[in-house]
């Protein structure tokens, strides 16, 4: 995974968008802030207290989104070079395979989890070093929960790129259906269909993107957020999340072991 | 209609057995691919390569070869029929550990090297590493093995695709139009390299529809059109024995006598010339008849018939075999 140009371009954009929006934009609106309460509301929310709310707090949507496509492209583009071909006539079982692919893109999504955090971090200490402003960080306990937690959320949705791609054989439109499910549909259900339909409103319970935002919320991140929600607790948001990276991870190899190369 | 699962009962192992003559390292039996209830992509191949031979897969474009060589390693699932390599079914990991194959265009990652693109796959087939500089010095990729899959030629992705083949030094090499994109050069180099990996006790399933390579190199030819296999022979044996040509005038009038004598099926017209099939010792008597019967005959030779003369009348047949 480390040698391919996609890794690292989705990492930068990852890692840049929670630095853009994280910090460099609230830094941004604290410098033209209207008067100095709202400034230091706006400086408080990028101190290092706040670092575990900051990195994930983008994770059901737009990092989810990249997870996605992480996982839609390393599966897809296998598909697209043919190298699946070169690789199942080589010896080890196709499931073998598969489970090297899996293991391979949970630590790259680790990986990403981390720079993420360790970035944040830093950002966030240079801000309060510079603004004399106190360095209390979350518990070594609430850290681990944090990225472990953003951890789950992307894994699951980088797990659901990897089933679109072995069912499409491609990574075009299972990156298209993928995104359009994570910023669209879900989003259309949350806010059109449960005030409309009693269904809806238990169906929302189940949906992985729902359940990512409010696993989110419990570890404290910010409501206003696209994506944050309170709809269900963080424990069955955890659960659920990883029952879909289960289910997900059982269908893409079952459809791997079954279907035919071509 | 059965399926070929991939993990076998005790009793299809056995049975696998006892079909499996010692002395073949593949074979399929009733081997059929089937896409939904129109499409008969391979049907009912019944083929056998024997150990130590280069076997010649023939066939025109879209006649099942690539089809069936997926099939033989475990890539596509047969919709029924029998299939074992190295005594083994399609796909399994011990068989495929002493199968080298390279099936349709050579497929690697573009971003790695060539040489990084073998240390995948030698990792991925459990073969030492020291195989890899081998493998390219023999294909003569070891100047560029550094740069990029993806800035290679054609050419070059072909031989590499070759290479990628030998790193488990295999018993039986499969290779799928080995030639694709070489220049005459590059295939005449292919052509010896696939004679010297076929010499010895290494098995060589060569499939093509360049039928002068064919004819080079095969020791034995199966001959598959439509998805059937018409014919499965020596070379030599498919050629048949050697014909005669004749160039008479009023043709029509030649061909009448011709086929009376012999019989209309043993008389073919090409390029306003008679082809039969007669002892060369007979042209004395055809000769004589013809004259009699008021044609003038202005050629008269013994011809041996190419592969590809056979091979076109095999498959012009739409699926018929003429050989047994």
């Amino acid at each position: 995974m480390y040698k391919r140009p996609t890794t690292w371009v989705l990492l930068f954009v990852a890692v840049a968008l929670s630095q853009v929006f994280n910090y460099l934009v609230p830094y941004a609106g604290y410098l033209t802030a209207e008067n100095e309460r709202a400034a230091e509301q706006i400086l408080a929310g990028t101190m290092p207290e706040n670092l575990i709310s900051n990195s994930i707090s983008g994770f059901p949507l737009f990092a989810g989104a990249l997870a996605l496509t992480l996982g839609a492209i390393s599966v897809g583009s296998e598909y697209g070079w043919g190298t699946f071909k070169t690789m199942l006539i080589q010896r080890p079982r196709r499931l073998s395979i598969y489970a090297a692919e899996v293991l391979a893109l949970a630590v790259t999504v680790l990986a990403i989890v981390l720079s993420i955090f360790a970035l944040g971090a830093l950002t966030s200490s240079v801000f309060a070093l510079s603004q004399s402003e106190s360095m209390a960080w979350p518990s070594l306990g609430e850290l681990a929960r944090g990225v472990a937690s953003g951890w789950l959320i992307l894994v699951t949705w980088c797990l659901l790129g990897v089933l679109l791609a072995f069912i499409f054989r491609g990574m075009a439109l299972p990156i298209g259906l993928g995104v359009v499910w994570i910023l669209g549909i879900e989003n259309l259900i949350v806010n059109v269909a449960v005030a409309l339909l009693d269904f809806a409103e238990m169906l929302q319970k189940v949906l992985p993107g729902v359940n990512a935002g409010s696993l989110v919320s419990a570890l404290g991140g910010r409501k206003e957020t696209p994506g944050v929600n309170t709809v269900v607790d963080g424990t069955q948001a955890t659960l659920v999340l990883a029952a879909y990276a289960i289910i997900f991870t059982v269908i893409a190899g079952f459809a791997l072991q079954r279907r035919d190369v071509t | 209609m059965s399926k070929v699962k991939r993990t076998e009962t005790h009793t299809q192992t056995e049975a696998r057995r006892k079909v499996m003559n010692e002395d073949s390292l593949l074979e399929t039996r009733n081997l059929t691919k089937r896409y939904g209830p129109r499409i008969v992509a391979v049907d009912r191949v019944s083929l056998t390569v024997r150990r130590g031979e280069v076997y010649g897969f023939l066939g025109p474009n879209g006649a099942g070869k690539t089809t069936t060589l997926r099939m033989l390693l475990g890539l596509i699932r047969p919709t029924s029929g029998m299939a074992s390599v190295l005594g083994r079914p399609p796909g399994d990991p011990g068989g495929l550990a002493r199968v080298g194959a390279l099936v349709e265009a050579p497929a690697f990652y573009p971003y790695l090297s060539g040489r990084d693109n073998l240390r995948v796959i030698a990792r991925y087939a459990n073969a030492p590493k020291k195989r890899i500089e081998a493998a390219l010095d023999l294909v003569d990729l070891v100047d560029r093995a550094r740069d990029k899959f993806a800035t290679y030629s054609l050419g070059m992705k072909q031989r590499l695709g070759v290479a990628a083949t030998l790193l488990k030094d295999p018993e039986l090499l499969i290779l799928d139009e080995p030639t694709n994109g070489l220049d005459p050069a590059g295939m005449a180099d292919m052509r010896a390299l696939i004679r010297r990996l076929g010499s010895g006790e290494r098995t060589v399933l060569l499939s093509s529809h360049l039928l002068g390579e064919v004819e080079q190199i095969c020791d034995r030819v199966g001959v598959i059109s439509q998805g059937r296999l018409i014919a499965e022979s020596t070379v030599e044996e498919l050629r048949g024995g050697s014909a005669l040509l004749v160039a008479a005038t009023p043709l029509d009038r030649a061909r009448e006598r011709v086929e009376q004598l012999l019989g209309a099926e043993r008389v073919d017209v090409l390029d306003g010339t008679l082809r039969l099939e007669a002892d060369p010792t007979s042209s004395g008597r055809i000769n004589r008849e013809l004259v009699k019967a008021g044609v003038e005959v202005t050629e008269l030779r013994r011809i041996e018939r190419t592969l590809e003369e056979v091979f076109l009348e095999m498959t012009n047949q739409k699926g018929e075999s003429n050989v047994e």
